[in-house]
């Protein structure tokens, strides 16, 4: 899956793009697999109707049109409004950025982690590996839901950016089993043992060499990891655990939305939708990046 | 030998991941707050004892706390709830409920995910596979809340339409049916179908997805033309050779998604109001209730141990190579 940097002329079609370094080939390979065009294109929609639509929309977060209590999707209301009269269309895109912007914070930091435990423990072995490998099952066999339910409404009042370290702090464990099994092979080349007995420290090893040789692996992975934090938050969400009024996300609409769902659908269909488009459109980047980066995985597209 | 260590390891990781949520729940919890909002409200001194007698009480230092939910869990027991029932009671009868969801949905999750994959991947981008494909990625993207919100609301519509009770969606049985041991039986089933289909789908798509790859990468190698070369038929080739080693890192795969699958069944024992593990930890966190906590944790944390030690097994079984070494 890495050999990638070493062999960038192996790759067919990725001849054409010397000169342009290896990110523009993977960026050209990218574009031409249509599933990840369709998740390029419909994340840039989501994104633009995430933080354009509040502008548009006449109705303020807020705000309650008193009016119109659960009415049905009009010129007045787009999606509707809901229990309190407030504007379904609003608060879904409101909750629509904050799942964006938990996702993808969430994703880098995780996988940051995720990278420097695994490089660090691979690198060294040893002891180092030992304890680092026992952190990281621990972390495995703790339900995370649950840890992540009990702390966070004891730290509510530190706002989301919290809930966010929460949730990074326990999805980290994969990638680094995985970077661990990467890094004991990245080590042995050529260039890192040059390096070694040249007398580089260590860390600078790890920072310079053995990470920025697992990009591929890493993007890939921190693209799997966004769609894995909006679900996670999504189902913490739902149930209270998660993002806490008055702050809403997509999780605490469909909470809101699911019980009344045949009455009033408008309440459900569209947080629910929105949701899905959104975990659909990450998993298909993620999929055409695998592909890009990994010429082996090319016929499995 | 091998086996053994990996089990005291796997017992130290258990004990571990309890003592930690125990610890976590004891100090972030608060039972005094559930005593105090009581209707009518207790006297102090009633809820001091009643905190005392339930090992409850956040005056205590918390290593004093601590050593005594270790001296009953060495024994064996895990304590009262905050309603100063027998947690180990509990236990047994939640248990039950969601294992038996779990198993049924792990089982027929990945008999259904790996044999649509192995199969997709055999007929590489004709219709099946772009079908399956699809609907896999649609799966993967929904989130198992979201499915088993739907799932209810679908069946109500449903319902509605026929306007007969077709599907139950809410609690495990009807409380207080009388109708024989095949009635009882059926309203069970009834009551276990949109669970155990939340809980399928949410998996297969994850394990068709997995396992396609797994066996296309398998397909082309060697040693699966030499098979059907010295003569054996394509499907004997397929299923000896190629599912078989494509099955081993699907193994691995499912270790790693089994704490997923756990809070998917909290999340689906919630919505559909059963009883179980789930359901429970949920309603003790909202209630404050350490000891129950901290034994959902280690229920929990034994069912991912048993299934890694379940794949652990599998492995051994499938890559002779295990074995050998």
């Amino acid at each position: 899956m890495t050999l990638t940097t070493e062999q960038p002329g192996e790759a067919p079609g990725r001849t054409a793009a010397t000169g342009q370094g290896r990110w523009g080939g993977v960026l050209r390979e990218l574009l031409r697999t249509r599933r990840a065009m369709v998740g390029i294109l419909l994340i840039l929609a989501l994104v633009l109707m995430a933080w354009i639509g509040p502008l548009l929309s006449p109705w303020e977060m807020g705000e309650r049109d008193f009016t119109a209590f659960r009415s049905g999707p009009s010129p007045e209301h787009w999606f509707g409004t809901d229990n309190t009269g407030r504007d379904v269309f609003t608060l879904t895109m409101v909750g629509l950025q904050k799942s964006i912007i938990i996702g993808l914070l969430v994703a880098v930091l995780s996988t940051a982690v995720a990278a420097v435990v695994g490089a660090f423990a691979g690198y060294f072995l040893g002891l180092t590996d030992k304890a680092l490998m026992w952190v990281t099952d621990l972390a495995l066999v703790l339900p995370s839901f649950l840890i992540l339910a009990i702390l966070y409404p004891s730290l509510k009042d530190s706002g989301w950016i919290m809930f966010v370290l929460l949730l990074a702090a326990f999805m980290w464990m994969v990638t680094a089993k995985m970077v661990r099994g990467m890094t004991i092979s990245l080590k042995e080349r050529e260039y890192v043992l040059a390096a070694k007995y040249m007398g580089v420290p260590a860390w600078r090893i790890i920072f310079r060499h053995i990470i920025p040789n697992m990009a591929s692996l890493l993007i890939v992975d921190a693209t799997i990891n966004v769609s894995s934090a909006i679900i996670t938050e999504t189902s913490l969400s739902y149930f209270g655990f998660g993002v806490q009024p008055p702050d809403v996300s997509l999780g605490s609409l469909i909470a809101l939305g699911a019980p009344q769902a045949l009455a009033f659908w408008w309440m459900f269909a569209f947080c629910t939708g929105l949701l899905v488009v959104l975990v659909l459109a990450v998993n298909l980047i993620g999929d055409g990046l695998r592909d890009a980066l990994d010429p082996q995985a090319k016929r499995r597209s | 030998m091998f086996l053994v260590r990996r089990l005291v390891n796997y017992m130290v990781l258990i004990f571990l991941a309890s003592s930690f949520a125990y610890l976590l729940a004891a100090t972030t919890l608060q039972p005094r707050a559930y005593f105090e909002q009581r209707q009518p409200p207790p006297s102090q001194e009633a809820i001091e004892a009643q905190l005392n007698d339930l090992n409850l009480n956040d005056e205590v230092p918390l290593a004093q706390r601590y050593g005594v939910w270790v001296s009953g869990v060495v024994q064996g027991d895990f304590g009262q709830t905050i309603k100063d029932q027998s947690v180990n009671e509990e236990m047994s009868r939640k248990a039950g409920v969601t294992l038996r969801l779990i198993t049924v949905g792990t089982v027929l999750g990945c008999a259904v995910g790996i044999s649509i994959g192995a199969y997709a991947a055999v007929r590489q981008y004709k219709r099946f596979d772009r079908y399956s494909t699809w609907a896999a990625f649609i799966v993967l993207s929904v989130p198992t809340v979201v499915i088993a919100v739907s799932l209810q609301v679908g069946a109500v519509w449903i319902n509605d339409l026929t306007g007969k009770q077709l599907l139950q969606y809410g609690g495990e049985y009807t409380a207080g049916l009388d109708a024989g041991f095949w009635g009882t039986l059926l309203d069970r089933l009834q009551h276990a179908l949109l669970p155990t289909l939340t809980l399928t789908i949410s998996l297969f798509a994850a394990f068709a997805r997995y396992q396609r790859n797994m066996m296309l990468d398998v397909l082309g190698a060697d040693y699966v033309r030499t098979a059907m070369a010295k003569g054996l038929t394509r499907r004997r080739a397929l299923f000896k050779h190629a599912l078989r080693t494509a099955l081993i890192p699907t193994i691995t795969y499912f270790t790693f998604t089994f704490g997923v699958l756990l809070a998917g069944t909290t999340f689906t024992e919630k919505i559909y109001g059963w009883h179980g593990m789930g359901a429970w930890v949920v309603d003790s966190i909202v209630q404050n209730d350490v000891n129950s906590v901290a034994a959902v944790t280690c229920f929990m944390a034994v069912c991912v141990m048993a299934a890694s030690f379940l794949s652990d097994i599998l492995y051994a079984w499938l890559d002779p190579r295990v074995r050998v070494s």
